[in-house]
């Protein structure tokens, strides 16, 4: 049996009256890459942001190798300490990139290591000066981030987070903001940390990405987990009329 | 000439203690009125209802009569304060609550996305405060904060009813003596305009440096 990174179990997420997940259960395999794909509204960003508990889910279970998140008991609220601690080996990357605009590129990757690390800033620097190169970015480790692109931004957002050595990472439709002629630099990232093996999971809209890249797909609709399965049976084969309709509407929008 | 001779050192002087009152007013006051701001932010909900009140009681009265509560009030509560520490006291509880809001108001104009990046790291809240949230803030705070401080300096001619020897405390004296009013005031008005005009050209200085990656300049 395969090793599950994230196990969630009947996840359930009210905002006030508002049903947002709905008794949800996905295994993240290790090592893989899974997508989550879906209309917008349908509540795969909420269930992704509730595997870090950005997003506190109410009832139900998220266990991130093993161990639940954002509770210590079922009811009973994780103290900030115990969550810090299971925050820093998860990654985030996200959709507006959400860099600190008054640190260079440098200094937004050392942040993370100088302050929760708390390696010396000699070895930070270093270390975050090591990531950027990994993107691509070696060049423009002392810039601003408005003086970069949106590709170059969510590029060292990335970088942020690798920085970190975590054991998952999160993308919350990374893509999603950029011009079309920036998206592949992203991607090309992504690729090559999915081909070293990290395990990743990725709300978004990119369906060549998820077909080809992706080892699971996750179909969600108004809260409810309708498939996952290969990106070949959801995205060729789709069973449920709900993904066809999906699909057939994605193929429409991108025809010309 | 024979009265900025005979004055001059006294005038001087007492631009000093109205210095000094402006500036630790404004510090202590800026210290307390942020303790409020993030004590509002992260505090339990009692705690916010109270300094909400505390907010609009000190907003909502007169310095002068704040004043004249805490010196001559105070000592009926066993609270006895010099003329000076008790203007300064003063300044600081009546700039508090103005430099509150405006910490307040910088604190919501930073991105949410921009804390939720630091805490999926996992920054300790105070780290986030300290290197994230506060000069974020900056942004819209800084222009507020400085307007607001140099309103300060004109609030502190009020401390010369309480006989804190500042600068219109003096001019008073100058004028009852000599009976030159316009000649006393103008110096009071030129004072406060240097010290003023010195102010906010500090402050812009400061400003393009704590701003200088934040605001796109085209």
């Amino acid at each position: 049996m395969q090793a599950s990174a994230v196990e969630i179990q009947k996840v359930n997420k009210y905002y006030g009256p508002f049903h947002a997940l709905k008794d949800v259960d996905l295994s993240v395999p290790a090592g893989k890459v899974t997508c989550l794909i879906g209309p917008s509204g349908s509540g795969k960003s909420t269930l992704l942001r509730c595997m870090n508990f950005l997003e506190e889910y109410d009832s139900g279970e998220i266990r991130i190798d093993g161990r639940l998140i954002g509770y210590d008991a079922p009811g009973r609220k994780m103290g900030g300490r115990a969550l810090r601690e299971m925050r820093r080996s998860i990654g985030m990357v996200f959709q507006q990139f959400n860099l600190w605009p008054h640190m260079s590129a440098r200094e937004n990757v050392a942040e993370g290591l100088l302050r929760v690390r708390g390696l010396p800033k000699a070895e930070a620097s270093a270390r975050a000066a090591d990531a950027l190169a990994k993107v691509g970015l070696a060049d423009k480790m002392d810039n601003h981030p408005s003086r970069l692109s949106g590709g170059q931004q969510q590029r060292v957002a990335i970088a942020r987070a690798i920085a970190m050595e975590p054991r998952l990472m999160l993308f919350d439709e990374p893509t999603s903001a950029l011009d079309p002629e920036l998206v592949g630099e992203v991607l090309t990232v992504m690729k090559t940390l999915a081909s070293e093996g990290m395990t990743m999971v990725v709300v978004t809209h990119e369906m060549g990405f998820a077909a080809h890249v992706a080892d699971r797909v996750a179909f969600m609709e108004r809260g409810e987990l309708v498939a996952a399965d290969t990106p070949d049976r959801i995205l060729h084969q789709p069973q449920d009329p709900r993904i066809q309709s999906f699909l057939r509407t994605y193929h429409e929008r991108n025809s010309f | 000439m024979d009265l900025l001779q005979q004055y001059g050192p006294a005038l001087l002087r007492g631009f000093g203690f109205t210095v000094l009152c402006w500036a630790l007013g404004t510090i202590f006051g800026m210290g307390l009125g942020l303790l409020i701001a993030l004590l509002r932010h992260y505090g339990p909900r009692w705690l916010c209802w109270i300094l909400q009140v505390y907010i609009e009681v000190i907003r909502g009265t007169p310095f002068l009569v704040q004043l004249f509560v805490l010196y001559y009030g105070g000592p009926l509560i066993g609270l006895r304060l010099d003329a000076l520490p008790a203007g300064l006291l003063g300044l600081t509880i009546y700039g508090s609550p103005y430099f509150a809001e405006i910490f307040r108001a910088g604190f919501r104009a930073v991105p949410l996305g921009q804390l939720e990046a630091a805490r999926a790291i996992g920054m300790t809240e105070a780290s986030i405060v300290r290197r994230i949230l506060l000069p974020l803030s900056m942004v819209s705070a800084l222009p507020a904060l400085i307007n607001f401080s140099i309103i300060l300096t004109k609030e502190t001619v009020i401390l010369s009813i309480i006989t804190v020897p500042e600068l219109m405390y003096q001019v008073s004296r100058m004028s009852a003596e000599t009976f030159r009013y316009v000649e006393a005031n103008l110096v009071l008005a030129l004072f406060f305009w240097g010290l003023v005009e010195t102010i906010s050209r500090l402050g812009r200085r400061f400003e393009a440096r704590v701003t200088k990656h934040l605001i796109e300049r085209t």
